[in-house]
Parts: structure tokens; C-alpha cells; sequence
């Protein structure tokens, strides 16, 4: 058995507890253990994409029991890239965690990160749907603590609702799971397919019934429009390097949503055809065109970031929903991509927070370091609207390509063209306020909170820098360029990326592997 | 056998009823109060997706003729603990929501006020911080 699979699990829970009980006092030592343990996980991410990429499946049967009975963890070409995007995604929200001092601003926050890893590595590993459910729980609570990282009212507030609709979530996906249960007898996911698959038609209202209340469960995670409340409060209010690890969070639904709707109710099924598209892509299609309009009338930074998460989480749902390979190709490529951005857009925005002292997209003093930032901010608004030189565009066009057949292609294509437009509108609108018309003079005599001491600009420009404690000045631009380097490289070598995407998404649609793999061959 | 079946579905649906009542009123100790309840019925409703059997053991013998399925008791199990442990979490969050900000409402609209005092520059009298 290959015990590198369960590794991704083990390592970051070994190392939370670790951190909490051992060195809860020493501060160095948990940035240097956190750093090099997400390192680690960097590394052991790419051993097992190594191991997956050429195609085969391999699973761990947790306790030695036959996979039934037993929790297995599956590794798959989807399981392994979702590993390594969340490492890589990790390592550099941490290195800016630690860089611009948000780690000291509250008490474990090292520790809250690694359970974080370990849930997210779970779900993205699991071959179990209740076991789903575990991780799931797993990655909320370390999230929780995370949200309301270094307090504040506002932040109290915002993750107390943030709390309370996962908690509903939570509860949702317990009666979608009883529910699936009731019907089939199991919750593996693989055994799950195989009963499904031999369900007759005439008693199947009772599955199809589970398989909405689950959808409506993932989709609450990824944020689909009816169900995105919670996103844009909980977003824009939890510190900013919790944030741009939250981009990891709503795909953590997108990856469900593909893993279900493609293993155990896949598309040519007949008890579930056309259930999950039909209700998907609308609310897909709408989730982007709402996320562009959020950020066309955002009025804070960390709100305008939240929107743009919602706006790529809804292209990636669109290019899902049409549950084909070419599709889910397309999919996966713009997942890594809008990762990526999304968590750049949130560390930039951040940058501009900590430089203005508030979070206003308003015309205000100018703050030190603008080129600099104003720089990331472009490089991030381009990979969130999906300009040409990074791989947004490239993403958007493959997206655009995979629906070119599905129903209502006219509406999809032109909701993602114009609301590239509005969206690319909404951030020039935002970075022409923050650092092209930074300077305002009669904003001085309105804010009566502002200390009048300096007449000159550079007086005031130390006020606002001596409000924000900056440890190591340099980190965050290396944390948040190895973002940027991130989409380059995936702009760069998007042929071999998009080879792999489109070998995935066709082990995705082949899943008789995958229940062979799990159950054991000649069961299919 | 139909009265604990007729009993156990109606307790499903009026705890997830008066959890989502609850829940809508959108302060903090009736929405932890509703969060319990609903916490209640799903758990309820897991113990029932293994079908109801009085008065079997949980394991296959050789000398039971029947048994009723351990699973969802496991899952129970799992599900019960890890409420316990959300509720204990969402209280403390409420909690330190309240002292901080002394409103326990759970929706936001008059704390998160937008921006535009600055932008208009006429009610400059409490700059949101």
C-alpha cells in the first residue's frame, strides 16, 4: 500500500497539535515549523501528482478494511492536482502571513492554519462521502478560528454569520447523507456509483431528492448565487491572508460538485439526467453575472475582492455544468487559474488596506509604496477579468469553447463576455480611485480623526504608515509575486497543463476506473 | 411499528420546523437555540435512514434472526460530537460578538455602513473605523 497517499492528512495534523502544545510561546519557531511543514506539503503534493499523472488510481484503505466497509482515500489525477494547487496556494498565503505580521495579531494562528490543510486535504483525498462530511467539519472549525483571527466587532460579527450558515450547511449535508444512506446502504463514494447505477428508475425519487440536498449543499460551499451570502461578509471582514486561503475553500465545493455529479450520479445516469445541469448552469451563469456587478459597485477593497470571487466562482460553474469532458477540462485549467487570482486580488488588496489605513475605494492620501502595489493590483485585475496576457483569458476562451455545444450557448457566452466588460470596468474604476487619483485635499478638513500636525504631504504620509506594523517589508511582494509567478507559469506552460486537465477530466468521465480501483477489480 | 415510525417523523419534522423558526430570527441565542434543535433532527433522521427495528441487536449472530443496521448509529455517533462541539464554538463566537460589539444580531445591516460619508464629505462627524 502506498502510504504516501494519507501523507497530506498526517502532516499538517501532526504538526497543528504540535504547534499548539509545544511551541504555543515561541513565535519564530511556529513561522519556521508552519512555513517548512507547508513546504513539505509543496514537495509531498508533487510526489503523489507524479504518482497519479499517469493515470492510474491508487487507494489507501485506512485500517487495512476492504473499501466498503472500510474509509479509503482515493488518488486520482483530480485528487492530486487539487493537493498541489492547495499547497502551493498555502505556502505563499503564509509566507505573506507571516511577512506583513497578521500572525501576531491573534493567538494560534499557525495551528488553526494546519487544520485548515489537513481539512482541505482530506476532502479533496476522501473516498467517502460521510467521511466528506468529516473533513468538511474539519476544515470549517480550523476556518472559524481563522475568520475571526485577531477580533474587531466587525470581524466577530461577520464570522459569527459566517459560523452560523455553515453550521446550516452542515446540517443540510447530514440530510442529504441520511438521505443517500436511506436509499443505497452506503456511503462510499465508489459503492455509492454501483448502487446508484443498479437503482430502478420507479424508486429512485427518494435519491433524486438526496442528490439535490447534496448539491444544495456543495453549492452553499462554492457560493453559488441563491446560496453566496455568507461570502461577501465573511470575505471582505476575515484578515486577508485567511482570505485569499478561503479562494481554496469555495473550490472546494467546485471539486464536490465535479466528483459527485461525475463518480455517483454521473451523466448518463438515467435516474439523475439532466437534474444537475438544468439547475446548475442558470445559477451558475447568474452567480457571474452578480459577481461582476459586485464589483462594478463595491465600495471597500476586501468587498470588491469577495466579489470577484464570486464572479470566477461563477465561470467555473458554468464551464462544470455542462458535464462534459471538454467542459470540465476547461474547468479544472480556469480552477487553478482563478485560485490563483483570487487569493493574489486579496493579498493586493490587503497591501492597500495596511498602506491607507482603511478599506475605502475612495480618493485619499497617497500611500507609500504606490507604484509597487498599483503594479500588483494591475497584474491582479488582469487575471481576475481574464485580460490576455495571463492565463484568464486563456481560461475564459476554453470555457467559452467547451459550452460552444451546450443548450443556450447564446446567453452563456453572453454573459461571460459582458461581464468580463463590466468586471474589467468595476477594477478600473477601483484602481484608477486607489492609485491614479490618490491624492484628495478636501478630504483633510472632513476627517476630523486625521491629525492635522503635518501641512506638507510627507507629514501625513507618516501617519498613515505608522499605523500598520510592517516586520519584514519585503515578504508580502515575494508571497504575493509568487502568486503572480504562479499564473505565468500557468500562462507559459499552458499546453501541458491543459494536457493534464483534459486527462483528468476524461478519467473524470470514465468512472468505471475509479469504482474498479476502489472495490476492487472485474465489481464495475 | 407504525406509531414509532408516525412518531419518528413527526419529531423530524417539528424539531427541523422550530429549528428553522428559530433560526430566522436572526439574534444569537435564538439562532444557536435553533441550531441545537435542527442539530436534533438530523441527528434523529440519521438514526432512521437505517431503517426502523425495535428490539434487535446491532450485530449479526447466528443466533439473531434480525438486526438493526450499526451504521447510522456510528454516523449518529460522529454527527452528535461534532455539533457538541460547533454549538460550544458558535457560542463562544456569539459571545465574544456581544461584548465586542454589544448587538446580537446576527445580520450586519447597520454595522458594515458604506463608505459614502467619506466619498459625499458632509457627515464627517463618526468616521467608520
Amino acid at each position: 500500500m502506498n502510504h504516501w497517499i494519507i501523507a497530506p492528512v498526517v502532516l499538517p495534523a501532526v504538526l497543528a497539535p504540535f504547534i499548539i502544545m509545544v511551541i504555543r510561546f515561541h513565535l519564530d519557531l511556529q513561522r519556521i515549523f508552519s512555513i517548512a511543514g507547508t513546504g513539505l506539503l509543496v514537495v509531498i503534493s508533487l510526489v503523489l501528482m507524479g504518482q497519479a499523472s499517469g493515470g492510474t488510481i491508487e487507494v489507501y484503505e485506512l485500517g487495512d478494511w476492504p473499501a466498503p466497509f472500510g474509509i479509503v482515500l482515493v488518488l486520482d489525477r483530480l485528487s492530486a492536482l487539487m493537493c498541489l494547487l492547495t499547497a502551493v496556494l498555502a505556502f505563499f498565503v503564509l509566507l505573506y502571513a507571516v511577512g506583513s505580521g497578521w500572525d501576531t495579531r491573534g493567538w494560534h494562528f499557525h495551528a488553526l492554519f494546519q487544520f485548515q490543510l489537513m481539512g482541505v486535504m482530506g476532502a479533496f483525498l476522501t473516498g467517502d462521502a460521510f467521511n466528506l462530511f468529516v473533513f468538511f467539519e474539519v476544515l470549517l472549525i480550523a476556518s472559524y478560528g481563522l475568520m475571526i483571527h485577531s477580533g474587531g466587532p466587525v470581524r466577530l460579527r461577520a464570522g459569527l454569520q459566517y459560523v452560523i450558515y455553515n453550521l446550516l450547511g452542515s446540517t443540510l449535508f447530514l440530510f442529504a447523507l441520511g438521505t443517500l444512506y436511506a436509499v443505497t446502504g452506503t456511503l462510499n463514494m465508489a459503492d455509492l456509483a454501483v448502487r446508484v447505477a443498479e437503482l430502478p428508475p420507479d424508486q429512485s425519487a427518494l435519491l433524486r431528492v438526496g442528490a439535490v440536498l447534496l448539491l444544495l449543499v456543495f453549492c452553499i460551499k462554492a457560493a453559488v448565487l441563491p446560496l453566496h451570502f455568507w461570502l461577501p461578509a465573511a470575505y471582505a471582514n476575515a484578515p486577508a491572508p485567511v482570505a485569499a486561503l478561503f479562494a481554496i475553500m469555495t473550490k472546494v465545493g467546485a471539486y464536490s460538485i465535479l466528483r459527485m455529479y461525475t463518480l455517483v450520479f454521473g451523466p448518463n445516469l438515467t435516474v439523475t439526467e439532466g437534474l444537475i445541469s438544468t439547475w446548475l448552469l442558470p445559477a451558475a451563469v447568474i452567480t457571474l453575472a452578480v459577481g461582476c456587478i459586485g464589483v462594478l459597485g463595491a465600495r471597500r477593497v476586501g468587498r470588491l475582492a469577495a466579489f470577484g470571487a464570486i464572479g470566477s466562482m461563477g465561470t467555473l460553474l458554468i464551464a462544470i455544468s455542462v458535464f462534459t469532458a471538454a467542459g470540465s477540462g476547461a474547468a479544472l485549467y480556469y480552477l487553478v487559474h482563478s485560485t490563483l487570482a483570487t487569493a493574489m486580488l486579496f493579498l493586493v488588496a490587503d497591501m492597500v488596506i495596511e498602506r491607507r489605513g482603511n478599506d475605502h475605494i475612495a480618493c485619499d492620501m497617497r500611500m507609500p509604496q504606490n507604484g509597487l502595489v498599483a503594479a500588483f493590483f494591475f497584474a491582479a485585475a488582469i487575471a481576475m477579468a481574464g485580460m490576455p496576457p495571463l492565463s484568464g483569458f486563456l481560461g475564459k476562451l476554453l470555457v467559452l469553447d467547451a459550452t460552444r455545444d451546450a443548450p443556450g450557448w447564446s446567453w452563456i457566452w453572453a454573459t461571460i463576455l459582458f461581464t468580463s466588460l463590466v468586471m474589467i470596468v468595476g477594477l478600473a474604476r477601483a484602481g484608477s480611485l486607489l492609485f491614479w487619483k490618490p491624492f484628495d485635499p478636501s478630504l483633510r478638513e472632513t476627517r476630523s480623526d486625521e491629525p492635522e500636525d503635518g501641512d506638507e504631504d510627507a507629514g501625513v504620509v507618516e501617519d498613515a504608515i505608522d499605523t500598520t506594523p510592517q516586520p519584514v517589508a519585503a515578504l508580502p511582494f515575494v508571497a504575493t509575486g509568487g502568486l503572480l509567478a504562479g499564473l505565468i507559469a500557468l500562462t507559459v506552460l499552458a499546453g501541458p497543463a491543459m494536457d493534464y486537465a483534459n486527462a483528468t477530466a476524461q478519467q473524470l468521465y470514465v468512472p468505471q476506473g475509479y469504482i474498479g480501483a476502489v472495490l476492487g477489480e472485474g465489481s464495475e | 411499528m407504525m406509531t414509532v415510525e408516525l412518531l419518528f417523523s413527526s419529531a423530524v419534522g417539528v424539531l427541523t420546523a422550530a429549528g428553522i423558526y428559530l433560526v430566522l430570527q436572526l439574534r444569537t441565542f435564538p439562532v444557536i437555540l435553533g441550531l441545537s434543535f435542527l442539530s436534533y433532527a438530523v441527528n434523529v433522521f440519521l438514526f432512521a435512514s437505517g431503517r426502523l427495528v425495535v428490539n434487535q441487536p446491532p450485530i449479526l449472530t447466528k443466533y439473531a434472526e434480525s438486526y438493526t443496521d450499526p451504521l447510522p448509529q456510528a454516523l449518529v455517533l460522529t454527527a452528535i460530537v461534532i455539533s457538541f462541539g460547533m454549538t460550544a464554538v458558535v457560542v463562544m463566537i456569539a459571545l465574544s460578538a456581544w461584548l465586542s460589539a454589544r448587538d446580537d444580531r446576527v445580520d450586519m445591516e447597520n454595522e458594515d455602513p458604506p463608505p459614502d460619508d467619506d466619498e459625499d464629505g458632509e457627515t464627517g462627524s463618526e468616521a467608520p473605523s
